[in-house]
């Protein structure tokens, strides 16, 4: 039952934090001297609530998962950077951009999909799609969306590579940090800032591209003439990748994003988290070459999955709502397990469910498949199918008829029952079309104003919208066999491949 | 309420109390968080400057006008002026082109229309109805029985000098109260009215419409201004009898009403109110309603 294991899960996550919150106010009982947890004084003394950000220094670490991400992070931001650049041919009248937000044009194109602005819900269903599979990863494996793939946490880990090429690993930074302003600390915190604000203009650049023809708009900047609005986006982007990636980093996770607080409500017992597994490592403390692991845990306190970690949290203290999942405490944890010669994955990806079993020497089984995942991947699937049948659908003409509210009808002379009707043609081919219009009502007569004679050919020009006034009249004896509301059906033939558009309306006549 | 006033540090947090206290209770006299207070005299500073710049403070008959010279009223002005410059080649275009030419034009077609419905909105729609369609004695503009004509230059010439007006060329006709004026017996009448809806092919009585046949050629002279067949004439703005459109009714009564007591209604020039420009815009409008001719 799903809905018993997230409560269970939820008493769980409860419990270690009571656990934390009561190992930290007895100070000996605290398990990490390095980091401080909220301290509570004496209730005598005037309490400051306010508490100034402890900068953060990680460490560079080697494993599998650190490669995982430098690849996520190669591929993610080259696609970001890269893709308004490339080209696709779509005929002469239109943008070659493969991906093209136009807003002068009210369209999107993605690739060969063009969608205009009424079609926007497409969007919509890409967000909704979006954010199920968001529903699920979490269910399945906790926050590999903010480890892996979140633009926060790449940009961030950008900016902390950028800034360990000037400034060193970890230990050189805490040293720079701490020395007196020289010039050799100036250049140094120079170039780092420099180079954050170097990409961040690199990411509000490509920002613009996607809203405009990237060459072209990319010599009217160098040249000064671009719109105002470019430079102003471009001034937003460099600004906030600047401050949240280079300088606010875990605080927007911990503090600014709600997410990490929703996803809470998604994970259950059977989720796949990363977790240190006490069972293994407890009791923990320093190992010396050559003595024995009998009696003891495996975790040798060195600390390294505390230097690591860009939110500066310690894992062994249990699930914590910094953490966002990146397992670079994976990484190093089993290179110190590796060296000291023990089994690795002390720190792992595993569930609630086989901590609390392995407490007690058992096993649990990793249920992968449970109810909350089937219905997370079942609605992604309902909603995607949705989006295909919708986009298997999308039409390439369409017709919109209003009929007229006032007069409802006018009677002619001749006695003949005239309607009036404002019809739209939506022409989203990249040629000019002809079309013919019918009425499904006998002997009717079709006139468009401005347009001299009865039933003219209605040409509708490229990707263009035709408003045109139409006026269906019907003869006096064909009239009075109709009542005060006739259902009708409006038609437009297109005259080159024969395919027909209806509307369903009503001509409306007097009271019989 | 309070029953001390002995303000106190609290001991918890080194803030001052208020001195009330209720049930044990304190207040604390929390101050103003600092960036608040300083954004609080910012705006006071602000605001000073604003009292110099634009208009603010009201006087018995008048304001203070503020250095920049600043005024709403100006810039809706001004606005409106640059609106009618832009409009101004397409207004010419609309008063010095024929009509077959704008008709021809689609954008000046486009601009004629919209500029005919908006004015008609503003000075038609009180008696035609916001749809052009009329009521009782007021024609009904989207069919295709015209008092007047219907032809472009006809409905222009009706917009631009009215009908039963004071200016020297509005259109006019009268017709004689029959009845009011005993031209006619009120049998003679009745007789009348049943040949006129005979006329337009309603429900008639024959033999009482013959009867109504020889007084509209004969006594009541109906014939010299609504013709012989009955089909009005337009020179002199007598309505067309036999198109089952009605402007005061089409029941017998209110044919039998009509004919005694002579009705018009009366439309005012529009030449002098209006440029001449949205009187061309007016009767594009007016003919692209469905009846033009």
């Amino acid at each position: 039952m799903s809905c018993c294991d997230s409560i269970y899960a939820r008493a769980l996550i409860l419990e270690h934090t009571m656990t934390d919150i009561s190992t930290s106010i007895t100070p000996a009982a605290s398990p990490t001297p390095g980091k401080k947890r909220a301290e509570v004084s004496p209730p005598t003394q005037s309490t400051n609530l306010y508490k100034a950000r402890e900068p953060i220094y990680p460490k560079l670490v080697h494993g599998k998962f650190r490669r995982i991400k430098w690849i996520f992070m190669a591929v993610s931001l080259g696609i970001y950077y890269l893709l308004p650049w490339l080209r696709w041919d779509r005929g002469p009248t239109l943008p070659d951009q493969a991906v093209l937000l136009d807003f002068a044009h009210q369209r999107l194109y993605i690739f060969d999909l063009e969608i205009w602005a009424q079609e926007f819900y497409y969007v919509t269903g890409l967000l909704i799609i979006s954010a199920l599979l968001l529903f699920l990863v979490t269910a399945l494996a906790g926050r590999v969306w903010c480890g892996y793939a979140c633009p926060q946490t790449v940009w961030t880990d950008l900016m902390i590579a950028v800034e360990r090429i000037w400034q060193g690993d970890r230990n050189a930074r805490l040293k720079l940090a701490k020395s007196p302003w020289s010039l050799d600390k100036t250049w140094r915190l120079a170039g780092t800032h420099v180079s954050w604000l170097f990409i961040g203009l690199a990411t509000g650049g490509a920002l613009v591209f996607y809203f405009a023809d990237a060459p072209t708009l990319f010599m009217e900047l160098v040249n000064f003439e671009a719109p105002a609005v470019a430079y102003i986006f471009i001034g937003i982007f460099t600004a906030t990748t600047y401050v949240l990636g280079g300088l606010s980093r875990e605080q927007v996770c911990t503090y600014m994003c709600p997410w990490p607080r929703i996803q809470g409500a998604m994970f259950d017992a059977d989720s796949l988290l990363i977790t240190y597994r006490g069972f293994r490592g407890e009791p923990r403390g320093p190992h010396k070459k050559g003595d024995t692991w009998e009696g003891r845990g495996d975790c040798i306190d060195c600390n390294q999955c505390v230097v690591v970690c860009p939110a500066g949290i310690d894992i062994r203290n249990g699930a914590q709502l910094e953490c966002i999942q990146c397992a670079l405490c994976i990484d190093a944890c089993d290179e110190v397990m590796t060296k000291v010669g023990r089994p690795t994955k002390l720190i792992a990806y595993d569930t609630y469910r086989n901590l609390e079993a392995e407490a007690h020497g058992e096993r649990a089984r990793i249920r992968l498949i449970r109810p909350r995942t089937i219905l997370y991947a079942g609605l992604t699937a309902l909603v995607g199918g949705l989006m295909l049948f919708g986009l298997s659908q999308k039409t390439i003409f369409e017709m919109n008829v209003v009929p007229d509210r006032n007069p409802l009808f006018v009677q002619l002379s001749d006695g003949s029952i005239r309607n009036g009707y404002e019809i739209r043609l939506l022409n989203k081919r990249r040629e000019t079309r002809t079309f013919a219009l019918s009425v499904s009502l006998p002997e009717a007569k079709i006139n468009v104003v401005g347009i001299d004679g009865e039933n003219p050919p209605l040409t509708v020009a490229p990707d263009d919208l035709r408003s045109i006034k139409v006026y269906v009249s019907v003869p006096r004896e064909k009239a009075a066999t109709l009542g005060a509301t006739t259902p009708v059906t409006i038609s437009a033939r297109d005259t080159d491949d024969g395919t027909e558009t209806s509307r369903e309306t009503t001509f409306k006549g007097p009271e019989r | 309420m309070a029953d001390k006033h002995e303000k106190t540090v609290d001991p918890h947090t080194g803030t001052a109390t208020t001195g009330h206290e209720w049930d044990g209770i304190a207040e604390l006299n929390t101050p103003l968080p600092r960036w608040w207070l300083w954004t609080f005299y910012a705006c006071i500073i602000w605001s000073v400057g604003y009292w110099v710049a634009y208009p603010t403070w009201p006087l018995v008959s008048d304001y203070t006008k503020g250095l920049l010279g600043y005024s709403e009223r100006m810039n809706v002005t001004e606005s409106l002026q640059a609106v009618r410059n832009s409009q101004a080649k397409l207004n010419d275009a609309i008063v010095n082109d024929s009509f077959a030419d704008i008709k021809a034009n689609p954008l000046l077609l486009n601009f004629a229309m919209a500029g005919g419905k908006v004015a008609f909105g503003d000075n038609c729609a009180g008696c035609h109805g916001r749809g052009a369609q009329g009521g009782l004695g007021f024609p009904n503009l989207n069919d295709d029985s015209w008092i007047w004509g219907g032809s472009f230059e006809q409905i222009l010439q009706t917009i631009q000098y009215g009908v039963r007006g004071d200016h020297p060329e509005t259109r006019i006709s009268q017709m004689p109260a029959f009845g009011v004026d005993g031209l006619l017996t009120p049998s003679q009448i009745s007789d009348t009215a049943e040949f006129v809806l005979s006329l337009s092919n309603l429900p008639h009585d024959s033999a009482v419409a013959e009867r109504g046949k020889a007084v509209f050629h004969g006594d009541g002279a109906c014939a010299s201004c609504h013709g012989e067949d009955g089909k009005g004439n337009q020179e002199v703005g007598a309505p067309n009898l036999t198109a089952n459109i009605w402007l005061y009714g089409g029941t017998k009564e209110a044919i039998m009403n009509q004919i005694t007591t002579g009705h018009g209604g009366v439309m005012p020039a529009w030449s002098g109110r209006l440029d001449p420009a949205t009187l061309k815009k007016l009767a594009i409008y007016v003919h692209s309603l469905g009846g033009g001719q």
